[in-house]
């Protein structure tokens, strides 16, 4: 690569393409390099930093993906799995969780509140979450939640909407640390809801029967690095070769992609989107660093995938592309979950803020401006609740759910995001900072409507 | 029992026949009577006397504007009762015709008032009345603790002094609830309501407003100079009780409000209907499973439509499923108004404008539907008066602190 094209002013570090530089701006260009240059540090010229370490709080570090265990094969090979069946249903109106799920979001609420919450902000620094958090999550069975109790997990019939209450309260401690305790269950769930006799013999006895070293870090991978991304028609692409298939490709905001021991990735395959089992020792795998806005907690990476070869019995489901829209729509299902629950944390902390702050001789609640802003952020955030929950419900029924899902992504996006600018917002510039973790909800709530996988009920 | 938001099994086959209905009777006429403001439209008679027959065969499952009543059957299973019927379809209706439905014989705003408010015998002398609502005076409209209509207790009747504007169907119906204050001094606790039959001498219909929109239904001034009623038409509780304040008169609107949502739901699914097929068969189709943004602009401003009115449907749902099983309700019932108030407003007007000239033209309805959609944002409590209670429940503020 030339200087002169290093110095290329457009295109890089978010000036638009069209951008060109004025031999000034060479000039600086040049100088900025150079200060940017170890050279610096070699001959001493710059204060000694601490040595960077290998974490995903930076990106460009490189590293193959965690060796992980052997998934030894078991189980009749293209035999259908077992599947839970949908829940029953009386046709009556009804808002009303069953009493094992009020307990199960009791549980869960208390594990957010006293376990998420508190280690959110470091969490958030270190782009990771703690062991013990993780560790913890076993223990409440949120990996299992999914999985049918037949294959040794603890779901009667369809738990979409388990799974939507669980998503909602755990949001509500911290989103980021919710999606790195959702995503090996995103995984076992695909594999239940899909899975052949052989693929969840292999995989989903890792997830039921933890050993010490806890369940499998597991990604749900389907998001691109991509302008106008669309999930549904992958850049990612798997060729048939003989007995197996090759896949080329790079998946971005990968959670827990650095301990991850399977992924399930979103590939075109003859055209249709398709998901494939690949296991973290399959050779071709590098795992890059890749921290974004938010949801940092969930430790996101970028997956390469170079000339990776699975067999075909990797393939998760239909090849139709019917499986791989039905487990998008499952998975924005999730992230409107997680949109409400950390809307509703916002909520829950303006709220005593507003009353509390004083300007003028009064607390700023006591103006209309001020109240109204509150007052909208209820009523939309039920709005976005009822929705989810409609769409949840259908889902655990067996119904058809593609417009109410549609409907929820867009109003939890949109309303989800308000809702975070808005917290923001009220606190002034005490929003702005670490002090209060509103900054941390905006960065997180738009993640929903871009977000695609990862998470699934 | 499981969550569970889709309409009731049991409602089905009545929403769809309404629905039949406002297709059928109420479109075809919905133009003509937004023209002919102010001239009775006779065909709701039949439509109303059809309706009182599904009523006593109970086939309308207790909807309509009676519907609101609180009843207790003591059945404290879930409950899908004449709450959520009653605005599963008014919403129907809408979605046919709003200023039609408000002038639907027997279901008046203040029908919903006396089966919110009356006693069981009042509940049954005053059964089969058309009863409209007045509360604003030409001197206040959200701040209806303001009421200067007077009545005066004189033997065995209240005589009441005072003028009532924007009165919904003030000249087609036969009865009027009445706001008035029996002592001002003693504010909002001495405001009660009355039931006054139109035939009472002192009560004069003054003039009809031209209007906006809803022209099909009538909105009258009412003078009332000392109209005699009989004191046992007094809706409620005749003490002045401070402690009880506003809650009285109040309660009403809990029950209407989401009623006036249901409107707001029905016209505007009425436009997000019409502009779907439209954009249709000019090549715009929404695609549930694409990013909005990679869609057609129009495509994508439906699919927020659709989403804001989803949203608006649901919290109406809610705060009559709640009222159906006797749970306080006013946080929803003012939600629920709020959201659809404004989402009403937000997709007529839209709708008007993906559809361009066709939809601001008046050989469409859509340009209609945009007028009519207004008042849905004002009437029962304006957008800012929802907010206002929203606001002070969630925050735990009075009126007096969050003014």
């Amino acid at each position: 690569m030339s200087l002169i094209n290093n110095l290329k002013g457009g295109g890089r570090h978010g000036i638009p393409s069209a951008e060109s530089r004025d031999p000034m701006g060479y000039l600086i260009a040049g100088l900025s390099r150079f200060a940017q240059s170890d050279l610096l540090d070699r001959i001493g010229l710059r204060k000694q930093t601490e040595q960077a370490v290998f974490t995903t709080t930076s990106n460009g570090f490189k590293v193959v993906a965690a060796a992980g265990r052997q998934f030894k094969k078991t189980g009749s090979k293209g035999k259908q799995g077992k599947r839970a069946p949908g829940a029953s249903s009386d046709g009556v109106f009804d808002l009303t969780p069953t009493e094992d799920e009020q307990m199960l979001v009791d549980v869960v609420s208390e594990y957010a509140d006293e376990a998420l919450r508190p280690a959110a902000a470091e969490a958030n620094e270190a782009c990771a979450a703690p062991q013990e958090v993780l560790a913890a999550s076993l223990e409440i069975g949120i990996p299992i939640l999914g999985v049918p109790d037949e294959l040794g997990g603890i779901a009667e019939s369809r738990s979409a909407i388990a799974g939507t209450l669980v998503a909602e309260a755990l949001a509500h401690g911290d989103m980021g640390l919710a999606v790195a305790v959702l995503s090996p269950g995103a995984v076992a769930t695909a594999i239940g809801l899909w899975g052949t006799d052989e693929q969840q013999q292999t995989y989903l006895p890792a997830f039921t029967e933890p050993t010490d070293a806890g369940v499998p870090a597991a990604a749900l991978a389907l998001a691109e690095p991509a302008v106008l991304f669309d999930v549904l028609t992958p850049a990612t692409t798997g060729v048939r070769t003989g007995d197996e298939i090759v896949l080329n490709g790079t998946k971005a905001l990968v959670a827990r992609g650095a301990d991850a021991e399977l992924f399930i990735v979103g590939a075109s395959l003859e055209g249709k989107p398709v998901l494939f089992l690949v296991e973290s020792s399959t050779p071709g795998l590098t795992i890059e660093g890749d921290p974004a806005m938010g949801v940092r907690a969930a430790g996101l990476t970028t997956l390469r995938l170079e000339d990776v070869r699975v067999p075909a019995d990797a393939i998760l489901g239909d090849t139709d592309g019917s499986t791989y829209t039905e487990c998008v729509r499952l998975s924005r299902l999730a992230w409107c979950a997680l949109a409400i629950g950390t809307a509703q944390a916002v909520l829950d902390y303006v709220t005593p803020y507003v009353k509390e702050r004083q300007a003028f001789g009064e607390p700023i609640a006591h103006r209309q401006s001020v109240a109204f802003m509150v007052a909208d952020m209820a009523i939309e955030l039920q709005a976005m609740r009822l929705i989810t929950y409609k769409a949840a419900s259908r889902v655990a029924r067996g119904k058809d759910a593609t417009r109410e899902i549609a409907l929820a992504r867009k109003i939890c996006a949109d309303k989800g995001m308000r809702i975070g600018n808005d917290g923001v917002q009220l606190l002034g510039g005490h929003g702005f900072v670490k002090e209060h973790p509103v900054e941390r909800w905006y960065r997180d709530l738009r993640a929903v409507g871009v977000m695609e996988g990862t998470v699934l009920v | 029992m499981a969550i569970n938001l889709d309409d009731p099994k049991k409602f089905r086959p009545l929403r769809d026949q309404v629905h039949q209905v406002a297709m059928n009777m109420l479109r075809p006429i919905s133009r003509k009577y937004d023209r002919a403001e102010h001239a009775y439209p006779k065909e709701l008679d039949m439509l109303a006397a059809m309706a009182d027959g599904l009523n006593e065969s109970g086939t309308s499952e207790g909807a309509g504007a009676a519907g609101v009543r609180r009843t207790d059957d003591g059945n404290t299973g879930n409950k899908n009762g004449s709450n959520m019927a009653s605005v599963m379809t008014v919403a129907e209706m809408c979605w046919g015709d709003t200023g039609l439905l408000l002038s639907m014989p027997r279901q008046g705003l203040g029908n919903s008032a006396i089966a919110s408010v009356a006693n069981d015998e009042q509940l049954k002398r005053f059964e089969g009345t058309w009863a409209s609502m007045a509360i604003t005076e030409p001197s206040f409209g959200s701040d209806s603790a303001q009421v200067s209509t007077t009545a005066v207790l004189d033997g065995d009747a209240y005589v009441l002094n005072g003028e009532k504007i924007f009165v919904t169907s003030g000249e087609r119906s036969d009865s009027i609830v009445v706001w008035a204050t029996l002592d001002k001094s003693a504010g909002r606790a001495a405001i009660k309501s009355f039931l006054v039959p139109k035939s009472t001498p002192g009560v004069k219909v003054e003039r009809l407003e031209h209007k906006l929109g809803i022209r099909a239904s009538d909105t009258a001034v009412i003078t009332f100079t000392d109209a005699r009623v009989p004191a046992e038409n007094l809706l409620g509780n005749p003490e002045i009780n401070t402690k009880e304040g506003f809650a009285g008169a109040m309660a009403t609107f809990d029950n209407t409000r989401p009623l006036v949502a249901s409107m707001a739901v029905g016209c505007a699914r009425a436009s997000l209907d019409l502009t779907r097929d439209l954009l249709a068969k000019a090549g715009v189709v929404v695609d549930y499973d694409r990013p909005a943004h990679l869609q057609h602009a129009a495509a994508a401003k439906l699919l927020q439509m659709e989403s804001d009115w989803e949203g608006a449907y649901l919290l109406m749902l809610q705060a009559a499923w709640m009222a159906d099983n006797r749970k306080p309700n006013s946080l929803e019932a003012s939600m629920s108004k709020a959201k659809a108030g404004r989402v009403g407003s937000d997709i007529t007007l839209s709708c008007v404008e993906l559809c361009s000239t066709v939809g601001y033209e008046e050989n469409e309805l859509l340009e209609k539907w945009s007028r009519d959609s207004k008042i849905l944002d004002i009437f029962e409590g304006t957008q800012q008066i929802q907010q206002l209670i929203v606001a002070r429940r969630v925050l735990g503020l009075s009126s007096a602190e969050l003014k």
